[in-house]
This record gives C-alpha cells, sequence and structure tokens, in this order.
C-alpha cells in the first residue's frame, strides 16, 4: 500500500509539471495559431479559418516594421551600455573591499524593488522638470537604468564562481593589472557578460510600462500593439510574434547543442 | 537568488603582497573600485536617485496643466489622491496579492517537480518554463483575451459543470485581470524557488525520512524551511511588478475595476494631472518600500542583489 501511495505521488508530480508546462504554453500556441487566421474585420479574436495570407503581406502593415527596428535598435543600444556599466561595478563588488559597498548594493537593489510605472512616471517627472523632450534618446536612457541591476546580478554570479589563482598566476609571471584583465579575467567572465547582454537586450525589447512614459512620440514594437489593441491588432503583430519567438528559441537549442558537443569534445 | 556566497575575496588583492612601488601602487589601488563604480554610480544616482526626487517634489505641487504647477508644498495632493483613489490603491493590493499567492500555489509545485524529478532533463525543463516569456509580454496577455472570450471552451466549459453562472463571463472581470498578472509573472515566482530546492542535498531529505519516516512531516520541517529563501525572492519579484501593473487590468479587467497602476498611467499621460499621478506614483514606492524593507533586513541586500 505505500508502496502503491509513493508511485502515485511520483507520478501525479510529475503528470502536474506537464500540466503547469502546458499551461505556460497555452497563450503562445494561440498567438501562433491565430497568425494563421482567415480574420473578418479589424478584430482577430474568433477563428475562421486558415490561411497563409498575413505571412505572405507581413511587411505592408504601416508602421508595423519601423516599431520593430526601432526595439531592436533601442534593446541593442540599452543593452550595449549597461553592459559595460554593470560589468565594471560587478568588478568592483567582487574583486575589491572598499568603503559604500553595502550602500552600492542597496542602490543596485532598489530599482529591481521599485514598481514599472513609479520607474517610469519618475523619469517623466525628471524630464518634464528639465524640459526635456522624450523620445529615443530618453527610451534608451531609461532602458539603460532598469538594465544595470541585472547585468550586474548576472555577471557577479560568474565572477564569484572562478578561480582568482589564475589572475594571481598571471601577476606572478609578467602581467600588470591591465594586461591580466585583458588576458585572463575578461575571457573567463566572457559567457555572463555575454549572457548579461542577451538578458538586458530581452527585458529591453519587451518593456512596455516605463516605454510608455518616456516614448514621447516614438513606436516601439510593444508600443505598437498597445495602441493597435483598442482598434483591432492586425494578424501580421502575431506574425512577427511567432517569427520572433521560433528565431530567439532556435538560437536558444543551438547554443545549448553546441555549448553540450564542446563540452563531449573536452571530456 | 543565486549560488554567490557573497563572502567578498580576500583583502589581498592580485599583486598587493609583491613589494615593488608598494606606497603608490597601494594608493592606485584603493581608488580602482571606486573608478569601476562611478559610471553605472552616475548612472544610478542621475536617473534613479534623482528622478524620485523629483518625483516627490512634482507630488507637492500646485496648479493646472495650462497655467503651470508651481512647488507649494501641497501635502492636500495627497489626502485629496487618497480619498479619490484610495479604492485603487486596496484593490491593487487585494489583486496583486492574489495572484501572488496563486503564482506561489502553482509555482512550488513546478519547481519542486524540476528540481526533484527533474533527473537529467532539469535544464530542458527549465529552458521550458522560460520559452513563453520569448512571444511579446502584449501578445500573450492578448491571447488571453482569446482564451477567456465569452465564446470560447473555457467559458463554455466552466458553465456547462456550473462553476460561473449560465451567462456568467470571464472576460472584463477582477479574476481575468488576476489570471493575467499570475500567468505573466508565473517564472519570476518558479526560478528563484527552483534555484533554493536545487541547492538542498538530497541527504538531508533522506536523513529526514528516516527520522520522521513520514515524507509529508520531513518536507514540511526539512524541504520547505530551505526552501523559504527561494519563495521570499519569489514572491518579492511577484508582487513589486504585480502591484504597479496596469496592462493586465485594462487588457483583461473590469474597466470599472481598474489598479492603481491605470490611474498613474492615465493621469500622467492623458490627463496630465501632474501632482496626483506623483503622490499617487510615490506612495505606491513607499508602500512597497515599507513591505520590502524588513525582509532586505533579514535576509540582507547582498542576498537579494546577488
Amino acid at each position: 500500500m505505500k508502496r502503491f501511495l509513493d508511485f502515485a505521488r511520483h507520478h501525479l508530480i510529475t503528470v502536474y509539471m506537464v500540466g503547469a508546462l502546458a499551461y505556460l504554453f497555452v497563450p503562445v500556441v494561440v498567438v501562433m495559431l491565430f497568425s494563421f487566421n482567415d480574420n473578418r474585420g479589424r478584430f482577430n479574436f474568433t477563428w475562421r479559418g486558415f490561411t497563409l495570407k498575413h505571412w505572405a503581406n507581413a511587411f505592408e502593415v504601416p508602421n508595423l516594421f519601423d516599431s520593430l527596428v526601432k526595439s531592436f535598435q533601442i534593446a541593442f543600444l540599452s543593452a550595449l551600455v549597461a553592459t559595460i556599466l554593470g560589468t565594471l561595478i560587478a568588478l568592483a563588488l567582487v574583486r575589491y573591499r572598499f568603503k559604500g559597498r553595502s550602500t552600492t548594493n542597496f542602490l543596485l537593489f532598489l530599482p529591481m524593488a521599485t514598481p514599472e510605472v513609479v520607474l517610469g512616471s519618475s523619469l517623466l517627472a525628471l524630464f518634464l522638470t528639465l524640459s526635456i523632450p522624450t523620445g529615443f534618446g530618453t527610451i534608451v536612457v531609461a532602458h539603460i537604468l532598469f538594465n544595470i541591476s541585472y547585468v550586474v546580478v548576472t555577471v557577479k554570479a560568474r565572477l564569484s564562481g572562478f578561480d582568482r589563482h589564475l589572475e594571481e598566476a598571471a601577476m606572478d609571471l609578467y602581467a600588470n593589472e591591465w594586461t591580466t584583465f585583458v588576458k585572463v579575467t575578461l575571457p573567463m567572465i566572457l559567457p555572463g557578460v555575454f549572457a548579461a547582454f542577451m538578458l538586458g537586450f530581452a527585458l529591453s525589447f519587451d518593456d512596455f510600462i516605463i516605454t510608455n512614459f518616456n516614448s514621447g512620440g516614438t513606436v516601439t514594437f510593444p508600443l505598437y500593439i498597445w495602441g493597435a489593441a483598442r482598434v483591432g491588432v492586425p494578424p501580421q503583430v502575431n506574425v512577427f510574434g511567432t517569427a520572433i519567438f521560433v528565431i530567439t528559441v532556435s538560437i536558444m537549442l543551438l547554443t545549448v547543442t553546441l555549448q553540450r558537443r564542446s563540452d563531449a569534445n573536452v571530456a | 537568488m543565486t549560488t554567490d556566497t557573497a563572502t567578498p575575496p580576500a583583502a589581498t588583492p592580485p599583486g598587493a603582497g609583491q613589494t615593488a612601488g608598494a606606497a603608490s601602487s597601494k594608493s592606485k589601488r584603493k581608488r580602482v573600485p571606486y573608478l569601476l563604480l562611478l559610471p553605472g554610480g552616475i548612472w544610478l544616482i542621475m536617473f534613479y536617485v534623482i528622478p524620485m526626487i523629483q518625483l516627490a517634489g512634482v507630488s507637492l505641487q500646485e496648479g493646472s496643466f495650462q497655467t503651470g504647477y508651481r512647488f507649494t508644498w501641497a501635502w492636500g495632493n495627497y489626502s485629496a489622491a487618497f480619498t479619490a483613489f484610495g479604492g485603487h490603491f486596496i484593490r491593487s493590493i487585494l489583486y496583486a496579492g492574489t495572484a501572488t499567492l496563486l503564482a506561489l500555489l502553482i509555482g512550488y509545485p513546478l519547481a519542486y517537480a524540476i528540481a526533484f524529478r527533474g533527473g537529467r532533463y532539469r535544464n530542458l525543463l527549465l529552458i521550458l518554463v522560460l520559452m513563453p516569456f520569448l512571444t511579446p509580454f502584449l501578445l500573450r496577455t492578448l491571447a488571453w483575451k482569446v482564451i477567456l472570450a465569452d465564446s470560447g471552451w473555457v467559458v463554455g466549459v466552466l458553465q456547462s459543470i456550473g462553476i460561473i453562472a449560465e451567462n456568467g463571463r470571464l472576460l472584463a472581470t477582477g479574476w481575468a485581470g488576476v489570471a493575467g498578472i499570475t500567468y505573466n509573472f508565473l517564472a519570476f515566482m518558479t526560478l528563484p524557488i527552483y534555484v533554493s530546492l536545487e541547492k538542498i542535498d538530497p541527504s538531508l531529505i533522506e536523513a529526514a525520512q528516516d527520522l520522521y519516516s513520514n515524507s509529508r512531516t520531513a518536507f514540511r520541517k526539512v524541504t520547505l524551511p530551505l526552501s523559504r529563501p527561494g519563495i521570499v525572492a519569489g514572491t518579492l519579484l511577484t508582487l513589486i511588478p504585480a502591484s504597479g501593473d496596469f496592462v493586465n487590468a485594462q487588457l483583461l479587467g473590469n474597466p470599472q475595476q481598474l489598479m492603481i497602476g491605470n490611474v498613474i498611467d492615465s493621469r500622467f499621460l492623458r490627463i496630465v494631472d501632474y501632482p496626483t499621478a506623483a503622490a499617487l506614483s510615490f506612495t505606491l514606492m513607499v508602500a512597497i518600500l515599507l513591505i520590502v524593507i524588513p525582509y532586505v533586513r533579514a535576509v540582507g541586500t547582498e542576498d537579494l542583489v546577488a
């Protein structure tokens, strides 16, 4: 009896896991499915049959592709700057002991503990007071800000995991601090730095609330969807959503497979 | 949130033991961390600290959009904002709290299953948890509009088994808003819990089972307490964004029962009543800090940030 109960419990939680994962994927499937919907009128909420026409004329909706390009530029720029600033902070926090350490930690924690409406509206308050017109530049500034903390967390995790003796060995042999950094430290933390960049890119690309406050006349992809939601989202938005999903998942799986293979080669 | 043990490395940095150029290089070394912090620190102060002060300043201004706003220590903005939008505040706490609880109830068993039953597929399963978040946030939320629609099969099934009334609906109710928040922030709950569960040494649980000889008691006395840091982090990471969210309430919820985020958004951007919007926003921030700081005190920022 006990064995039977254990067996049932063991499988119950596995069944639960499959169910929970399925629940997570339901909206994704709906997004993909409705990119093939032969919808009538402006709205795309009920299934009317299969068509490929939205995929064929994906680029024909005015402003949609422009918004994607904008989002891409903003995500790239903000992730790049935040990765540089955040990596420097992470290096200071992990490699050095200094006065003001806990203040720095608290200052990094605060943006993560701030709801997006507050972060967005406080920046808008600043830009209004200084009469800075909002637009592309202010979006980038805001995105760099919220990305820095996440970069620090990601790079720190990588930095604190690796062997300091390698750096010491380099210094013992010949290198000054700069050479050691470029030849030893940087190559070792590069995967973490790259992961931080990708995380920042993703957070920026998908951000709506903070962007909404600081966008001025600039329309990013999420802002396009938000604006369209009131009058009917064109199915081409689902086409791009599906394409983004498929491309990023492929890249992810490819990286994992390549990593597996190179790990296997080493071992 | 990650495995950082947070002990700063030995006080002697690389090369500090060497005597060459001792004095000058020592004082130079002292400056290095500050130089590293400088650019990012300036960014955080200019675009986080100063805007917060600015927000507080705007919340105490008086005037109108046409004539311009002037700073006058107008504390009345706060009481006026509360009289008008106190209900929105309470509703936000209620909705965000319910969604966080639901996310914990869904996310904990999921994290548990991956950590203890995932075996060699653990990483793949974690990727599967994150994968849905590669479709844009707003598109996922709009997809729930399709799923919960009045003519959809979810409503049909719930009607036929009597959970909702014959003419009842899901879309445009408070529950739909809560469901949307729960779904959208589920990964923030699941991942930290997974991280803390994964760290638990299985032999501890075995030992507990040997001693208590009842796996339920073993779970209650060993696994659950050891996963508490993950529960704390997951709860904060869900509750904070949920309390300020206005997307789910707007797209899925009842238009007559919006959240405080909706009010801040429309006061700032459409009604251009900056002082009220700023007062509400600043109050939300203070409320969040009052919830978060006790946690930070207990756990330490080092662990929350790292």
